[in-house]
């Protein structure tokens, strides 16, 4: 264990942690942040995705110690249920979920993909959502909410 | 719940402090007795007693008590407008509390499609609410000195002739203990201002933000993290563990070795899981396991327990005078619940006093078998649902929980385990695997004189119920045995059920002397041999509707086929029920469905070929009614199957939430899709070899969705019906039935993988 520095949501935060333990452990147990999950520990399906400087990674491979000194960012850090980010404005206008577990991937791996990629064509946004799941099969209102942000970084 | 904190609530205690009314429960049977056959949990707030199903606070609030919790499906959004349409309240104002077992009713599980019929028919949930609007009344009639039909209430607040008095001030003068009234009178849908409205989720905001509390994320002062080591292959027990190989690991507290049950506790997850991995740990061979490309032929074979569900006992007479025989063979594979989230559960016990978090589809029986496995009282374990990943069925929710209470016992500190993706697929309940003879007789004419309908499927455990915990992985490592299996043969069947849709809908379901069936053919019979499988087993979304449906669904296509009939116009042929009718038409019209037999006139070409399918069912008979028609294109060449538009209709009876039922008739649709293409359970000699999203292929969010619309039926006068498991009943049968339409080929083996559509053109060339 050693005493590692992360900027986590525009804080930065010393922490006691195994370098080589994955970045999910740190925000989900040690921070306590509840929008990257653990799903699947395996790169496999979004639910633990946080943004390092603005791009998706699956943080339950991603080692903490590749991550210092770089800006992190997770769901909370996007909006709250009072000022939601328009991307989360997105989903809660659709309606977008059913057990809301995979939201943190979905939302997380759209927003990285449509900020640097605004003028996206729908296949490429099916590619970019290629390795992301929702078991409950909310996948309509999902990209639903997916095109109206996109309408939005378009403008 | 806030953090830190345990969560216990006396119930008695909470009442007092919100206030007065409390509405008790009086039917002749309890709610889970009345839904299961099984009687309540003793300890279980009864229902003709003392437990309520609602407070009315001094302060005006009302909170609502209920034994059906919210696992994603939307439930809890209907129950709270439920609650404030028969009070009278505004949607905020209500405050809904489920599956807590120190507040709220045992309504068995929540699980079955059977939320919506349990609580928003004439009983339960919504009784208790229209008892309470009518006893309100009563007061304020007496306060005002107006009758009770010149009061009009809005608001909480009761008004009549120029006065005027608020629930808070009629409570707040009185105690009163009331009995459910099975008189009183339900606001009617015409009436609605709440209910029936497409009212929003209250949780989706802190969903979409990052700051709902999952299972996953429940903590506890001084709270340990456990990882299990599960078997290596099925059927090994433990030889020896020997600690020692992680003793020197940072953060591992404890090594746990109970029977075959292996585990770990440590500081934090990725210690345990890191010691989980390396602890050094002997375990026998397997008992092995059947070859996965013989498996539907050996279940054939083996000793069966039999039921006859009808019998007409005039089939082969009938069969024997027929112009034509058709006879078809269909398998279901194994698939599996694949939580998004694999399970977790957070478990405190302290000496003879235990704490669960759990996100349990039954907490009541968690209790009960939660308190077999510590060797507790049942009275001293509390068990609080706590929303997980969704389940649609029985995950690995049951036995994560097992596991957290175990390692929290022997660590006496609180724990909280998450399962591995591989523990969470290899060792979760499947979904069972089906093998479906249908056989059926025409007439000259083309019409359905004799259906036979023999089925075979496998299963070992279940849902733990009050006593079985052995049902599930963790139970049996723990030295509980599984519900035991007897052979016998089939009884004549006494009484008439189609719950699991075995009796197709075609046919009259004679039992007992009349027909309680949705369709016209009069000579019928339906036997289903239950055998062991190698591998737990239990429900999984519509389990075995689902595939029983499949069979109907796709042979009743054939038989149109063969008979050169339009797929819709002989299915309306041979159904006698108005909603199954209803249902069938409306995807057809929303389809512009063209009237002629399949396969279509495309069919013969080369390349891409697209043709439409159709499917209807009576979920268990009579708890709800599904109707669609899907458009799919198949390359022919590689043979993909791409589904392009679907149109489903559903009829839940009075519609609770527009918004939850479409949402529910889009996410069954497209996860019977993907159940349809792409999901199997597969195996080697020892092992489950699906233990990933790699092996394991769920349709991800990026494919070219098909465009699903959804046609809502509403039924103002009649009873509530399930909702959840009726669209993806119908799936399957829907695509199968397309690839023939298109191609004139009949898949009959789920999954329509590209190599067996292959396989089933090249058998058409």
């Amino acid at each position: 264990m050693s005493a590692l520095t992360l900027k986590v949501n525009g804080r930065t935060r010393t922490l006691d942690l195994d370098p080589s333990a994955p970045l999910l452990y740190a925000l989900s147990d040690d921070l306590e942040l509840r929008g990257p999950k653990f799903g699947c520990g395996l790169g496999q399906c979004g639910a633990c995705t946080a943004l390092v400087n603005g791009a998706a990674v699956r943080s339950c491979v991603t080692p903490v110690s590749t991550v210092i000194g770089k800006e992190i960012v997770t769901l909370e850090g996007l909006g709250t249920p009072e000022k939601p980010h328009p991307i989360q404005q997105a989903f809660i206008d659709e309606q977008a979920a059913q057990c809301g577990f995979c939201l943190n991937g979905v939302i997380l791996t759209a927003k990285a993909f449509l900020d640097r990629n605004p003028r996206a064509s729908e296949s490429e946004i099916e590619q970019a959502l290629s390795t992301v799941l929702c078991r409950c099969f909310t996948h309509t209102r999902m990209h639903a909410a997916i095109r109206r942000y996109a309408k939005m970084v378009t403008k | 719940m806030k953090r830190g904190t345990s969560g216990t609530v006396d119930r008695r205690g909470f009442l007092k402090a919100a206030g007065a009314l409390v509405v008790s429960f009086s039917m002749h049977e309890s709610p889970a007795k009345a839904q299961f056959g099984s009687a309540a949990i003793p300890g279980s707030p009864d229902g003709r007693q003392t437990d309520s199903w609602l407070a009315i606070g001094a302060d005006g609030s009302v909170t609502a008590y209920s034994g059906k919790e919210e696992i994603g499906q939307g439930i809890s959004t209907a129950q709270q407008q439920l609650v404030a349409e028969e009070l009278l309240v505004p949607f905020e104002r209500v405050r809904l509390i489920y599956s807590d077992t120190a507040l709220t009713p045992d309504q068995a599980y929540t699980s079955g499609s059977q939320s919506h019929p349990a609580n928003f028919r004439h009983a339960n949930l919504a009784l208790a609410c229209a008892t309470a609007r009518e006893a309100l009344f009563d007061l304020a009639s007496r306060k005002l000195g107006v009758p009770v039909d010149q009061l009009s209430a809005s608001n909480g607040v009761i008004r009549g002739a120029g006065g005027s008095v608020s629930y808070a001030e009629l409570v707040a003068g009185r105690k009163l203990n009331l009995r459910l009234n099975p008189n009183a009178k339900r606001r009617h849908p015409s009436q609605w201002t709440v209910l029936g409205k497409p009212i929003d989720r209250p949780d989706m905001a802190a969903m979409a933000t990052g700051q709902f509390e999952y299972v996953h994320n429940v903590r506890l002062p001084g709270m340990l993290h456990g990882r299990v080591v599960r078997p290596p292959v099925v059927g090994a027990t433990v030889v020896s563990v020997d600690e020692s190989s992680v003793k020197d690991m940072p953060g591992v507290v404890k090594v746990v070795v109970r029977k075959n049950f292996v585990g770990v506790v440590a500081q934090k997850p990725w210690q345990a899981i890191q010691a989980a991995a390396k602890l050094q740990v002997a375990w026998s061979a397997g008992t092995g396991l059947p070859p996965i490309g013989e498996f539907h032929k050996s279940m054939r074979k083996l000793p069966s327990r039999d039921s006859l569900m009808v019998d007409s006992k005039d089939t082969a007479w009938t069969l024997a005078k027929a112009a034509t025989i058709l006879k078809a063979t269909y398998h279901h594979p194994y698939q599996m619940h694949g939580a998004m989230g694999s399970s977790c559960a957070v478990a405190d016990v302290q000496g003879d006093k235990a704490t669960l978090y759990s996100p349990t589809q039954g907490v009541w029986y968690q209790k009960t078998t939660g308190a077999m496995i510590l060797g507790l009282k049942p009275e001293n374990v509390h068990v609080i649902f706590k929303r997980g990943s969704g389940c649609y069925g029985l995950n690995g929710a049951d036995t994560v929980s097992y596991d957290a209470l175990v390692l929290s016992q022997a660590a006496g500190k609180p724990v909280r385990v998450q399962l591995s993706r591989k523990d969470e697929m290899a060792w979760e309940n499947f979904g069972n695997a089906w093998t479906i003879d249908e056989r059926a007789g025409l007439d000259a004419a083309g019409n359905i004189v004799a259906w036979e309908h023999e089925a075979w499927t496998a299963s070992l455990g279940n849902r733990p119920g009050a006593d079985q915990p052995g049902n599930v992985i963790t139970g049996m490592l723990l030295g509980f045995e599984p519900a035991p299996f007897s052979p016998g043969p089939a009884q004549e069947p006494r009484f008439y059920s189609n719950n699991s849709n075995g009796i197709p809908s075609y046919v009259a379901g004679r039992v007992g002397g009349s027909d309680h069936g949705t369709g016209a053919i009069r000579s019928e019979k339906v036997l289903v041999h239950s055998v062991v499988s190698p591998f737990w087993t239990g429900p999984l979304r519509s389990p075995a509707r689902l595939q029983n449906t499949f069979a109907h669904e796709s042979f009743m296509d054939e038989l149109a086929a063969h008979a050169k009939a339009d797929p819709v116009e002989f299915r309306l042929r041979h159904l006698r029920h108005p909603r199954v009718i209803g249902v069938l038409k409306a995807a057809a019209k929303a389809a512009a469905w063209q009237t002629r037999p399949s396969p279509g006139p495309g069919s013969s070409s080369n390349g891409i070929a697209t043709g439409r399918g159709v499917a209807c069912v009576a979920y268990e008979g009579d708890n709800g009614y599904t109707g669609i028609v899907v458009e799919a294109a198949v390359n022919r060449d590689t043979g993909k199957v791409t589904v392009t538009r679907m149109w489903v209709a559903i009829d839940a009876g009075p519609i609770s939430n527009p918004d939850g039922l479409r949402n529910q008739a889009e996410g069954g649709a497209l996860q019977g899709m993907s159940r349809a293409l792409g999901e199997e359970v597969t195996w080697d000699h020892e092992k489950v070899t699906s233990v990933d999203w790699r092996s394991y292929h769920s349709l991800p969010l990026g494919f070219a969705i098909p465009k699903i619309e959804c046609i809502l039926i509403d039924q103002p006068d009649e009873e509530a019906t399930g909702a959840g498991e009726t669209a993806i009943t119908v799936v399957a049968a829907a695509i199968g039935n397309a690839i023939f339409d298109a191609t004139g080929a009949r898949l009959r083996q789920v999954p329509f993988t590209a190599e067996r559509v292959r396989a089933a053109l090249a058998e058409r060339a």
